[in-house]
């Protein structure tokens, strides 16, 4: 304390020595309202400075550590972390407001799943899981689906629109302008809807999602007029690309590719999945099998196979000659004796993969469905040894 | 007792209206245009706001006059009232997390903004000027922060129907803003001389 005193007094003797010892202050400038004094004791005057700054610094200082102290909150630092691998769109796909207070939920609610953030994925549904500790669920991946494929150059329109370009303005005027009052209006509503740039507009008037960006947020199907857009699992590529109610004659005046109600897929199908009610096909997904049979006989290609190719089946060693693939298949591919290995006709295949499943073995490869029919089965084996163990132990 | 009453009802009229902060001495702008695109915001804001004004404007004048002015320390009054603000906002923003975790999460985020605002180191510098009294200094704050809140009102209010309006492409978002805030404030220079202070 001693050393500062002495430090201001040869300040202070310093700028007396300079002789500016009378400041005149200057009564000038906006809000700048100091009394004009005669003369200021500058000694005095920087010790007084010095001091009141100090303490009104030391003052505030002690009185925001002290708030800090007393009314810390405790804040879960996992709350920010998940956060951070949380998508951050704020899409509400959860059902949260934004992703913080999914965020907030997820940590300190042990009934909120931690794989409720589809735009972020498996990725963020693991990462959530690892830091909650909580056991995620293996999301798959959700994908927006356009039910219509009634572009411009494949349907017929009732009058030219000419307002808004927006599906939501469209539909304002007399459901919009499409002959077909369930399909596409094609004004892009989704696209720009979309947060995460995953919709394009087509060249034929229709939005095209692009399934690498699509999260699932389902924003386009909740912004689409014409709920014309469904949200499914990824894994559900054979779909009923059409919402028409119309019956078959309409359909087909107003659109080349609508379904006309006429029961063929209904008919093939080995497992029933498609049904059809009030003049639609709708696949019903939990029981169909992706075998695609429906897309091939579909007079309007109104059925969408979202699987581009289908690799073809073929019979490893393992094929016991049980014959089941050859009951199962819908076009005759594979054949052989009882007891001897098979062999399907790849020119006949068309990769349905209804073979690979029947399969009591696995000895059928090659099809789309392959790795997940042999997934299946192995967690199964380990199953049942589990089970098979545990009981041996009980006993 | 009445003729105290009286200055204090002129001295809150304008501060609110005539010297209006917004529209006449067009302080504090850059919270005005940010934050009026919505009505909800705006609010919040003006509530937030005035609050923080009021209790920063006496604990300003208590500083001032109890401390700086028998020390002659005039001078520092800009260093020192910006240190009271921040000091004061940072302390209600750690207070009000754990007081009222519902009203932070409301206006928390306005609180941030304003402790750089140029009407909230604006009043406690025109209270030392006018040497106002520690009651005329709340009213006069209060004044300016009902004032405020009026601004961010009537502007939120115009923006939200502007939204949807024709508006010509160059003049679109802040341009048309700044013109709207132009015109509010010519209509504001009628109430100059509604009373003499």
């Amino acid at each position: 304390m001693h050393e500062l005193h002495s430090i201001i007094d040869a300040a202070a003797h310093l700028i007396q020595t300079l002789d500016v010892s009378h400041f005149i202050l200057p009564k000038a400038g906006i809000a700048a309202h100091i009394e004009a004094q005669e003369t200021v004791d500058v000694s005095p005057l920087l010790k007084f400075t010095f001091v009141f700054i100090a303490s009104i610094g030391a003052l505030f200082g002690l009185g925001l550590a002290l708030a800090a102290k007393r009314f810390s909150v405790k804040v879960d630092p996992r709350v920010a972390q998940v956060k951070d691998v949380l998508a951050g769109a704020h899409c509400g796909a959860c059902g949260y407001p934004g992703c913080e207070q999914y965020a907030e939920a997820v940590v300190n609610n042990p009934d909120v799943a931690p794989n409720l953030c589809t735009p972020g994925g498996s990725r963020a549904a693991e990462m959530v899981a690892k830091i909650t500790g909580k056991v995620a669920d293996a999301t798959e991946p959700f994908f927006s689906r356009i039910m219509c494929q009634g572009g411009t150059s494949r349907s017929t329109r009732k009058y030219v629109y000419e307002g808004v370009k927006d599906c939501r303005a469209a539909v304002l005027a007399g459901g919009g302008d499409k002959s077909c009052m369930y399909g596409c209006l094609g004004y892009g509503t989704c696209v720009t809807v979309c947060p995460f740039d995953a919709i394009h507009m087509g060249d034929d008037g229709l939005p095209i999602v692009d399934v690498i960006k699509c999260t699932g947020c389902r924003k386009c199907e909740k912004a689409c007029p014409k709920k014309v857009i469904e949200v499914l699992p990824g894994s559900k590529a054979v779909l009923v690309s059409c919402h028409s109610r119309d019956k078959g004659g309409t359909v087909r005046k107003n659109c080349e590719v609508g379904c006309i109600a006429c029961k063929k897929c209904e008919k093939i199908c080995p497992v029933d999945a498609p049904k059809v009610e009030g003049n639609l096909s709708t696949i019903d997904i939990n029981k169909c099998v992706v075998c695609g049979l429906c897309a091939t006989v579909c007079p309007t290609t109104a059925i969408v196979d979202y699987i581009p190719t289908r690799p073809k089946a073929f019979i490893t060693d393992k094929c016991i000659g049980c014959q089941r693939c050859t009951k199962i298949c819908p076009v005759d591919a594979p054949s052989g004796e009882k007891k001897k290995k098979h062999a399907i006709d790849q020119s006949k295949c068309i990769g349905c993969g209804l073979c690979t499943a029947a399969c009591p073995v696995q000895a059928i490869d090659g099809t789309f469905n392959a790795q997940a029919v042999f997934d299946a089965a192995a967690a199964k084996k380990a199953a049942r040894e589990a089970a098979k163990k545990e009981s041996a132990e009980a006993a | 007792m009445g003729h105290e009453f009286t200055k204090l009802l002129e001295l809150f009229i304008a501060a609110s209206l005539i010297q209006n902060f917004v529209f006449t001495r067009f302080l504090g702008l850059c919270i005005f245009f940010g934050v009026s695109k919505k009505m909800e915001t705006a609010v919040g804001m003006s509530i937030t706001f005035t609050a923080v004004m009021v209790i920063s404007a006496a604990l300003s004048w208590i500083i001032y006059f109890t401390v700086m002015v028998p020390l002659g320390l005039q001078f520092l009054q800009i260093i020192i009232f910006i240190g009271v603000v921040a000091a004061f906002v940072q302390g209600a923003d750690t207070i009000m997390r754990k007081v009222s975790p519902g009203l932070y999460h409301k206006l928390g985020v306005y609180l941030a903004l304003i402790a750089t605002n140029c009407i909230i180191l604006a009043v406690p510098l025109i209270n030392a000027e006018e040497k106002y009294t520690l009651i005329e200094s709340v009213v006069f704050a209060l004044g300016s922060g009902l004032g405020f809140a009026l601004a961010m009102i009537i502007m939120a209010s115009i923006r939200e129907k502007l939204e949807v309006a024709r508006v010509p492409r160059p003049f679109r978002g802040l341009p048309i803003a700044f013109i709207t805030a132009a015109l509010i404030a010519l209509a504001f220079t009628g109430f100059s001389g509604l009373i003499q202070l």
